[in-house]
């Protein structure tokens, strides 16, 4: 059970990305730090910059001008990263997956840990997801 | 000579990262000269749906964009039923207008969140995405998802408001209508926000004119134009509303637009409420035939224009999208020019651009390198308040 | 102005240069021109009657590429659409009206990369939309430019 895993179980510095998104997903994720839910009681922060992020969250399709982009950032990330895909443009394209503007899927660019799928996913969604995560890492850990 | 250097301004919105896209030249401090660039998110929709069935590009064109996930579909039927004079039952235009202004409120008061964070407003910016959940709740209720509501068809409407929701959308509506008073009061009374928003960023009325500006970023600048009023749509005929404007043109006057506009949009939905009969939702057209058409709506940020060219089969032959901020954002050229580099991101928030549509603003210099990203102009815009704040000493 | 009276100034200041007119509704107009009388039609809509500049939109059909002028009249809800038909597919070229309105800045750039129609006149005809790689000749809105189905999962 590396390092890599150990980061998500404390507190946990995200990069939020958007590759060409239509902003929904990116408002539901910003909301999840307000008032109502409330994520950064879990010790979740968003960061300006990725030198200081532990996950790379990344929204929208990947279209073909922000690619570079993708990756510059993922080397820029001090390993051990984690990346998630949010979205059901970050999972798979979504809708989008049959423009002449969106190039590969999200993991055929970077390797992308673990997927958020909707369009976009509820607060709560993401908080679930967070939570299994973290809870599926723990028992992997007791596991051994 | 004076040191003319190019600055990126950064991300519009606070905590993305992406490349250049408009490109500020400054000298000193001042602001000479604008380019853009734009494209990152460019996904050939266009294209797309001349692929789908006219069913499916209406799934499609709701993600053009999150905050106007009601406009481009209402837009894009409209257009559809223009090219045969396709019937819309009366409900279906009430349920149309209720998404429509439900849509308007969480979107302006999002962007009072955001202008509130540029300007260093933190509170501001909790207490109205707070404020913004109980509309979330009432779309969720009535649609079925808090973002991209899938509830708009060609003829109608696909869902329908249950009686029993009535009453759950007016006490939340009256709750909303008590905390916008007091944000109104919070943001039009303050005389820091007076001192820093009052004189920044103008736009002219010819100017307005000569770019086609749209919705509050023209009718702050005295640009009598309202999509809702001039080319009625669903229900908009059937109610009664003030289209708000200001006269001067700056930042602060389309602050004080979307602000009243809030009101407006409650009153709407109320009368809307009231003036509902029972009855069909949905006219269920069979065939779209060969013909062309135009639907316009009143998006939160300006009119969203649809053109659909049909040849009889089930796909679109031609589908045209033009959103708002496609006439506003050209404007901020316009505005920016002059001011200074502090004040750039509030200008480009006062446009209300849409994210998706935003991508951001970079300054280099002359050697392309970067001098400032987004983070250090949203400082340099927060210091400048808390410099104003400490004149009239205020903690 | 209804559509009607609309129909008779245009038809009155420009006599046989409207090719075809259609009042299709109470609140529609469609008004055929040739390309080389764009700029005039424009500053006539534009300037002396006071009409807003919606958008241009192209349209890759048998006859050539159509470009099609969106003007709306906002005080009585008219939206005139003035339809301009480059027959020359090869080399589709038409005046800029950005001298008339700037709002016409971005829509040329983007119908120039997106369709490969010309601007004369146009001070800004860098691409707007696609990367910069993208390859010259190749312009996705044609309808020669097909793109092929993906499998969701390869790219």
């Amino acid at each position: 059970m590396g390092l890599k895993e150990n980061i998500l179980t404390r507190s946990i510095y995200v990069f939020h990305l958007s590759s060409g998104s239509c902003n929904n997903c990116d408002i539901e994720i910003l909301d999840c730090l307000t008032p109502r839910f409330d994520l950064e009681r879990f010790g979740i922060v968003l960061v300006g910059s990725i030198k200081h992020a532990d996950v790379l969250l990344c929204t929208g399709s990947a279209n073909k001008m922000t690619v570079p982009v993708i990756k510059r950032l993922y080397e820029q990330m001090p390993k051990p990263g984690f990346v998630i895909a949010y979205g059901a443009c970050g999972s798979s394209r979504g809708l989008f997956k049959d423009s002449y503007n969106t190039g590969a899927p999200l993991d055929e660019i970077i390797p992308v840990d673990a997927y958020i799928p909707g369009c976009p996913p509820k607060p709560e969604a993401t908080i679930g997801a967070l939570v299994k995560l973290i809870g599926k890492i723990k028992a992997k850990k007791g596991a051994k | 000579m004076s040191d003319r250097a190019t600055i990126p301004i950064g991300p519009y919105h606070p905590l993305q990262e992406e490349p250049e896209f408009w490109k500020l030249i400054v000298e000193g401090e001042k602001v000479v000269d604008v380019d853009v660039r734009i494209g990152y998110n460019h996904r050939g929709i266009e294209k797309l749906s001349e692929s789908k069935s006219f069913d499916q590009s209406i799934f499609l064109v709701e993600r053009i964009c999150g905050i106007c996930s009601s406009s481009h579909p209402i837009a894009c039927c409209e257009a559809i039923e223009d090219i045969c004079g396709i019937e819309v039952p009366e409900r279906a235009r009430f349920i149309r207008t209720i998404t429509q202004e439900l849509e308007r409120i969480h979107s302006h008061l999002l962007w009072i969140g955001l202008a509130g964070h540029f300007l260093g407003y933190n509170t501001v910016f909790m207490w109205s995405w707070k404020y913004r959940e109980p509309i979330c709740d009432i779309m969720e209720t009535v649609t079925g998802n808090r973002q991209n509501y899938a509830m708009h068809k060609v003829g109608g409407v696909r869902r329908d408001i249950e009686r029993e929701h009535v009453s759950y959308i007016l006490t939340r509506l009256d709750e909303f209508l008590k905390q916008t008073d007091m944000l109104k009061g919070a943001v039009l009374d303050d005389p820091v926000l007076h001192a820093r928003l009052k004189g920044i960023g103008v736009l002219t009325r010819e100017a307005a004119i000569d770019y086609s500006a749209l919705g509050p970023t023209a009718r702050a600048s005295d640009v009598d134009i309202d999509v809702r009023r001039d080319h009625p749509y669903a229900a908009y005929d059937r109610v009664k509303f003030n289209v708000i404007t200001q006269k001067e043109g700056d930042v602060f006057a389309k602050a004080v637009v979307r602000i009243l506009e809030l009101y407006e949009s409650a009153s709407i939905i109320r009368q809307c409420l009231d003036k509902m009969q029972e009855g069909p939702i949905d006219s269920k057209p069979k065939d779209i035939p060969p013909g062309e058409g135009i639907g316009v709506a009143e998006a939160p940020r300006g009119e969203v224009f649809h053109y659909v060219k049909s040849d009889g089969t089930n796909s679109p032959v031609r589908h045209k999208i033009r959103a708002p901020t496609y006439m506003n954002f050209p404007t901020f050229r316009e505005t920016v020019i002059g001011e200074t580099v502090s004040d750039a991101t509030i200008i480009m928030a006062a446009i209300d651009p849409c994210y998706c549509c935003t991508e951001r603003m970079v300054v280099v210099d002359g050697s392309n390198k970067e001098l400032l990203k987004a983070q250090d102009l949203i400082r340099l815009s927060q210091e400048k308040t808390k410099k104003i704040r400490d004149k009239f000493g205020i903690k | 102005m209804t559509v009607d009276n609309l129909l008779q100034k245009i038809s009155e200041r420009f006599g046989d240069r409207i090719l075809a007119s259609d009042a299709r509704s109470a609140k529609r107009l469609y008004v055929d021109i040739y390309p080389k009388d764009i700029v005039d039609i424009a500053r006539y809509l534009f300037k002396e009657l006071g009409l807003r500049f919606n958008i241009a939109s192209g349209v890759d059909d048998f006859d050539g590429i159509e470009i099609l002028y969106h003007f709306s009249y906002d005080p009585s809800g008219v939206i005139v659409t003035v339809r301009a038909i480059l027959k020359d597919k090869d080399n589709p070229h038409i005046d800029t009206i950005t001298t008339v309105t700037r709002s016409a800045w971005w829509i040329e750039r983007e119908i120039h990369e997106l369709f490969g129609v010309e601007f004369d006149g146009s001070e800004d005809t860098r691409p707007l939309l696609l990367p910069d790689d993208w390859p010259k000749g190749v312009w996705p809105l044609r309808k020669n430019f097909v793109v092929p189905k993906r499998d969701s999962r390869k790219s």
